[in-house]
């Protein structure tokens, strides 16, 4: 019997259905037949795209020339400046909600509550309008452009914010608190000198996708209007669309967004290996 | 050296023992999870100068016992007083207190973002508001007592489970505790590195350090303790000198016990 079954003549030739019955030669195959098809995309775009057409639109050098040094010294400046404001609000804002959500005090946990799904809920392109416009028109105050930057980013960056530390606060080990507390700290001690440092390594890498966030956002401010030295990029972009028929400064303004998250990305993951000792 | 003494010789150095010198009383001490009774009114007394080793079944409530005693678990009943005072009064300052009570845990409870240094600084600086110079050659100074002087730069992950207990020993004695708690200090330590930990909390006991310890180290309490209690179902069933409730134990739970940790594998 076992001989019978070892002996089995060597196959002829081998089919492809002889081929595809070892699943690891059938991952072979499958895999092969993924890569003839990305060269066959590659060869058709290659071949149907008008390519003078699309660099006059999108690449034209001389356009591309013309959008700097403004681009970086206004619009990318002013663009970090909006989204450092409405972060730095965003995150003492946060902070705040997500000790309230965690608050022994049942009512601070509901109004943390509420204010996280209100303000997640909403699209910020609403809040923008509401502090931007909604504000100065009914009560009739002028609003810092600043001001409004900082409250509408802030606002709504919390609600995330608020979330992301308070996860980050729960994935603290009990014992970290039952050893700090059994050290004689108090519980605002504890919290502060041994909780709060660890959380915000756990909650280092959610952060930065919510600063990445902002930063994207803050293109909203072109809502507000704005003098030339007040674009941020999105404003500068389309300001530029207009002066050149060109799709080349919205290109340039969007790879300058790339300059702002592309580092912080590398800067976050530099920062998490430097910490992996000490975790 | 204590190991080698019986354990009725070792009970003489504390010839006159008022309530003065008892540093834990626990008085009826009722502890319940929801519906649960984990500790049915637990009677106990730890002296100046004394080890007392806490041994019995998992499940028979002497972790919870232990941390009664610094409040990590609110007592639902009766009192437990700490070196004169009683803890279950609403009105103590219960961080006062845990300042001079150590603890130690299972699970070592070390402070990863912090260095081994700092682990044994932090409650000096932030707590006992001492200066950073004093602060960090006590800390040393500890360190060097569990053998681990070198280690103070390094994080609490760069090191074994063994040197990790050994820097929360140190990290508690920072803090000039009179009174040390060890909850099951080897349980989470592979066997190779319980024997250092072991080693350390010996000498802390020939120094005279008050200790109360829940221990599945038999080999421990029996050298060590001048006092083991045994627990079970949240009741202490035996209490006295190792030489009796390990050697030669009154009661039949006592005894089945310790047949189940001595002989683990033996034909019943």
């Amino acid at each position: 019997m076992t001989s019978a079954g070892s002996a089995r003549p060597a196959a002829p030739r081998a089919g492809l259905r002889e081929l595809l019955r070892s699943p690891r030669r059938r991952a072979r195959v499958i895999r092969g037949v993924q890569y003839a098809v990305l060269v066959a995309a590659l060869v058709a775009i290659a071949l149907v795209a008008d390519w003078g057409e699309i660099r006059r639109a999108f690449l034209d050098p001389e356009v591309a020339a013309a959008q700097f040094p403004d681009v970086l010294t206004v619009a990318l400046v002013n663009t970090v400046v909006y989204t450092l404001l409405g972060f730095t609000f965003g995150l003492a804002l946060g902070l705040v909600l997500a000790l309230m959500r965690l608050s022994s005090v049942a009512p601070y946990r509901w109004l943390a509550t509420i204010y996280i799904e209100f303000f997640r809920g909403l699209p910020a392109l609403l809040v923008f309008i509401a502090i931007g416009n909604g504000i100065p028109l009914a009560f009739g105050v002028f609003l810092n452009r600043y001001v409004v930057v900082t409250l509408a980013l802030g606002l709504v960056g919390a609600a995330y914010i608020g979330e992301t530390i308070r996860a980050g606060i729960q994935a603290v080990p009990r014992g970290q608190v039952e050893a700090a507390r059994s050290l004689g700290m108090s519980a605002g001690r504890a919290t502060l000198t041994i909780v709060i440092p660890q959380a915000f390594r756990i909650i280092l890498p959610p952060l930065t996708n919510e600063l990445i966030m902002l930063t994207k956002d803050s293109s909203l401010a072109y809502l507000l209007g704005a003098t030339i030295a007040e674009r941020e990029l999105a404003q500068f972009g389309r300001a530029a669309l207009n002066d050149y028929r060109s799709l080349t400064p919205v290109l340039v303004a969007g790879l300058c967004y790339l300059i702002i998250t592309v580092p912080l990305g590398f800067v976050v993951r530099r920062l998490e290996s430097r910490t992996a000792r000490s975790r | 050296m204590s190991a080698s003494g019986t354990s009725s010789s070792l009970e003489a150095p504390g010839a006159s023992r008022g309530e003065d010198d008892a540093v834990v009383v626990l008085d009826g001490l009722v502890k319940r999870f929801g519906e649960t009774e984990v500790l049915t009114g637990i009677d106990l007394e730890v002296r100046r100068g004394e080890v007392v080793c806490v041994i019995g079944p998992s499940g028979s409530g002497k972790s919870t016992l232990l941390r009664c005693v610094n409040l990590l678990e609110e007592p639902s009943g009766g009192r437990v007083v700490v070196r004169g005072t009683d803890v279950t009064d609403p009105d103590c300052d219960i961080d006062a207190v845990r300042r001079h009570v150590g603890m130690v845990f299972q699970s070592f409870n070390l402070f990863p973002h912090l260095t081994v240094l700092e682990n044994c600084t932090v409650a000096q600086r932030k707590v006992a508001k001492i200066g950073k110079a004093e602060a960090d050659e006590r800390a040393r100074a500890n360190l060097e007592r569990v053998g681990l002087g070198e280690r103070g730069d390094a994080y609490p992950a760069e090191l074994s489970g063994g040197q990790q207990q050994r820097v929360a020993i140190a990290r508690a004695l920072s803090m000039e505790p009179d009174l040390m708690l060890f909850d099951e200090p080897t349980s989470a330590l592979d066997p190779e590195l319980v024997g250092d930990v072991l080693e350390v909390m010996r000498d802390l006991a020939d120094e005279g350090m008050t200790m109360l310890v829940v221990t599945h180290e038999m080999e421990f309490a029996r050298q060590v303790a001048d006092r083991v209690v045994f627990m079970d179902g949240g009741v202490v069933v035996e209490e006295g000198p190792p030489s009796q409730v390990i050697g030669a134990p009154r009661e039949a739970r006592t005894r089945d016990f310790l047949d189940r940790v001595l002989n683990p594998t033996h034909e019943r």
